[in-house]
């Protein structure tokens, strides 16, 4: 009798079965097309760049300062040493706050107030515009100072990288088995000792990748340099003065109507997209080798 | 020569015990030390934001004593005679950001139900890492490969046929009307959708994995197809994160200044509710515009303008990051 009942309760739902398999078919197409058409704009992206701006690299565009409109010759010299001074300084000033702050949240204060406040605030300003941290910057340095600045602009970036460097250090911290920490404690050392010798040891490949990744995030930033490092058209070391950087220096000549401006952006977007790219790759390989 | 041993090895025994005494308390001093600098650090990041809120306020002091509140539905830009409301600008930001998620969040899900529960093993990692690289492009890159690859193509074989097939529809044809150029609305908010796609994937992906396998083969035990364990067990079970998620390319969104300055058009008008018009953003009103502004009225506009942003951004971010540790903690309980 049931045998009967069950195989009625599979006949009557066929055509139901049937529309279920047909939605399932159709769902899981789209799903794939939506993977496809997320990785169709990375290519398109990375062909244009490769097409438009690796013709444009030469011997000048690394020896060479940006030249005036419609010259001939000329490369991005000034810019990419100004860019590469920046990055370094902001990162050299922006990761050793990161890192103690994120030894801060992984080893002393997992549940204090402070803690899980100072967490919630990082991970806002992880995604806060980065304009507005030029905004701030400027009323904090260039307004005081009068003058825009490559040291402004250091200022701007650190200050991107500290949340980027708390997230990831954080994290990789907590990655670490406590039996580690409490082997070490057993043996009499002090806990700055610990930290420094076994957790920030072990979790060193972690803490670098996140440096790394804010390295490729500051080196492409643009807006917050705009009303602090400004732009350069010469070659400059001064970090009292404006500096020359890649990102602004891509965006006045994209914007212009002059050839070989444009020529030269495309030129720098190869540059950056290049670093970037290899940087964030980097990163990630050197990660995984540790897992 | 044996006495003479001796006595230096009680010595240095002797010796030892206050060094040990000494090493102690440097261990001690040490860590007091250590915990004190990592406690400033993690002040200062936390001081980093009272300070730019406060910054910001007294910059854009001058405008908000001047205009109010009434700066946010103004839609006067006017430097010459010092007149500024912010309208057209919140306008943009908000219309472009729309599109963006319109477009973003169907296909985040489908790259993030994708990774989980189609793709083959091998496959999944360097098809992550591909899309999380879409997020690592910086933002003038999609700027200037939007404002020079991108709009022209959109403008021929997107806005023109729109245009020809809904121009003269009573509703719809509002919003393709303008000229078809390939720069305004609609182009920001198609390329900042390809910006914020990594981020809501992403985070898609990670809350997608942590439903507990019982709960899915539980599903698929009593017949359900791979698509009715996504629809009605995983994407119920992860609900608060996926909101999380699309909150966070929000935020993103809201903010993101290059990509949208260059395929905007920067005009200060809003004459039609057309996607296809020139129009501006509050992230792109400051790139262009804040360098030179004059000191004084027009400044401090732009300030409020980005206090304005940072405001929303704070308090959208802030919504994504509460969602996202409720389903952490739900998750904590269950298991």
């Amino acid at each position: 009798m049931s045998a009967i009942g069950l195989n009625r309760a599979v006949v009557d739902r066929v055509p139901m079965h049937r529309r279920r398999k047909l939605v399932n078919v159709i769902a899981l197409s789209l799903s794939l097309a939506a993977m496809a058409f997320g990785l169709f704009w990375l290519l398109w992206i990375l062909f244009e760049t490769v097409r438009l701006g690796a013709g444009g690299i030469a011997f000048a565009t690394f020896v060479q300062s940006t030249p005036a409109p419609n010259v001939e010759g000329g490369g991005l010299a000034n810019a990419i040493v100004g860019s590469v001074v920046m990055v370094l300084l902001g990162t050299g000033i922006g990761t050793p706050i990161g890192i103690l702050a994120g030894i801060y949240l992984a080893e002393y204060g997992r549940n204090t107030w402070l803690g899980h406040i100072t967490r919630f605030i990082n991970d806002i300003l992880l995604s806060a515009p980065s304009i507005v941290i030029g905004l701030f910057v400027y009323t904090i340095i260039v307004a005081r100072t009068r003058s825009f600045s490559g040291f402004a602009g250091v200022i701007a970036l650190a200050l991107i990288v500290i949340p980027v460097v708390v997230r990831t250090t954080e994290n990789m911290l907590q990655l670490i088995p406590n039996a580690l920490r409490e082997a070490a404690f057993a043996l009499g050392a002090p806990k700055w000792i610990v930290i420094r010798s076994v957790t920030l040891r072990a979790a060193v490949a972690g803490v670098v990748t996140g440096v790394l990744l804010a390295v490729a995030r500051i080196a492409g930033e643009t807006a917050p340099l705009l009303f602090t490092a400004l732009s350069n058209q010469f070659f400059s070391l001064d970090l009292r003065s404006p500096m020359a950087n890649l990102p602004v220096t891509i965006f006045k000549f994209a914007m212009s109507p002059f050839a070989n401006w444009q020529h030269l952006a495309w030129a720098g977007v190869f540059i950056i997209t290049l670093g970037v790219l290899a940087l964030n790759v980097a990163a990630r390989v050197l990660f995984r080798k540790r897992d | 020569m044996t006495a003479t041993m001796t006595t230096t090895t009680i010595q240095s025994e002797a010796m030892q015990s206050p060094q040990q005494a000494l090493r102690r308390r440097s261990g001690q001093v040490g860590d007091l030390i250590f915990a004190g600098v990592a406690r400033l650090a993690a002040v200062i990041t936390l001081a980093l934001l009272v300070a730019i809120i406060v910054s910001l306020v007294a910059g854009a002091w001058p405008s908000i004593k001047h205009f109010g509140l009434a700066f946010l539905w103004t839609a006067e830009w006017d430097p010459v005679q010092q007149k500024f409301g912010g309208l057209i600008m919140i306008y943009g930001t908000l219309m472009t950001s729309l599109i963006a998620l319109l477009i973003a969040v169907p296909v985040s899900f489908g790259i993030a139900l994708f990774l989980t529960e189609l793709s083959p093993r091998w496959l999944k990692r360097p098809l992550g890492t591909a899309i999380e690289l879409l997020a690592a492009v910086p933002s003038i890159v999609y700027g200037m490969w939007g404002l020079l690859v991108f709009s022209p193509i959109l403008a021929e074989f997107v806005q023109q046929p729109l245009q020809n097939a809904f121009g003269s529809a009573p509703f719809v044809g509002q919003l393709f009307s303008g000229p078809p150029v390939g720069i305004g609305i609609l182009s920001a908010g198609i390329i900042l959708a390809i910006m914020i796609i990594p981020f809501i994937a992403a985070v898609m992906r990670d809350v997608f994995e942590v439903t507990p396998a019982m709960l899915k083969e539980s599903a698929y035990g009593v017949g359900a197809t791979t698509w009715e364990v996504v629809w009605k067990v995983v994407l119920p079970y992860t609900k608060t994160g996926v909101i999380g998620g699309i909150m966070l390319g929000l935020g993103r969104a809201l903010g993101e200044t290059m990509a949208v300055t260059f395929v905007i058009g920067n005009f200060n008008q809003l004459s039609s509710l057309s996607l296809f018009e020139a129009a501006n953003s509050i992230t792109s009103a400051l790139a262009n515009e804040f360098a030179e502004a004059s000191p004084g009225l027009h400044e401090a506009s732009l300030i409020y303008l980005g206090l304005l942003l940072f405001f929303i951004t704070f308090v959208v971010l802030a919504l994504s990051k509460l969602l996202l540790l409720r389903l952490q903690r739900s998750e904590g309980k269950r298991t």
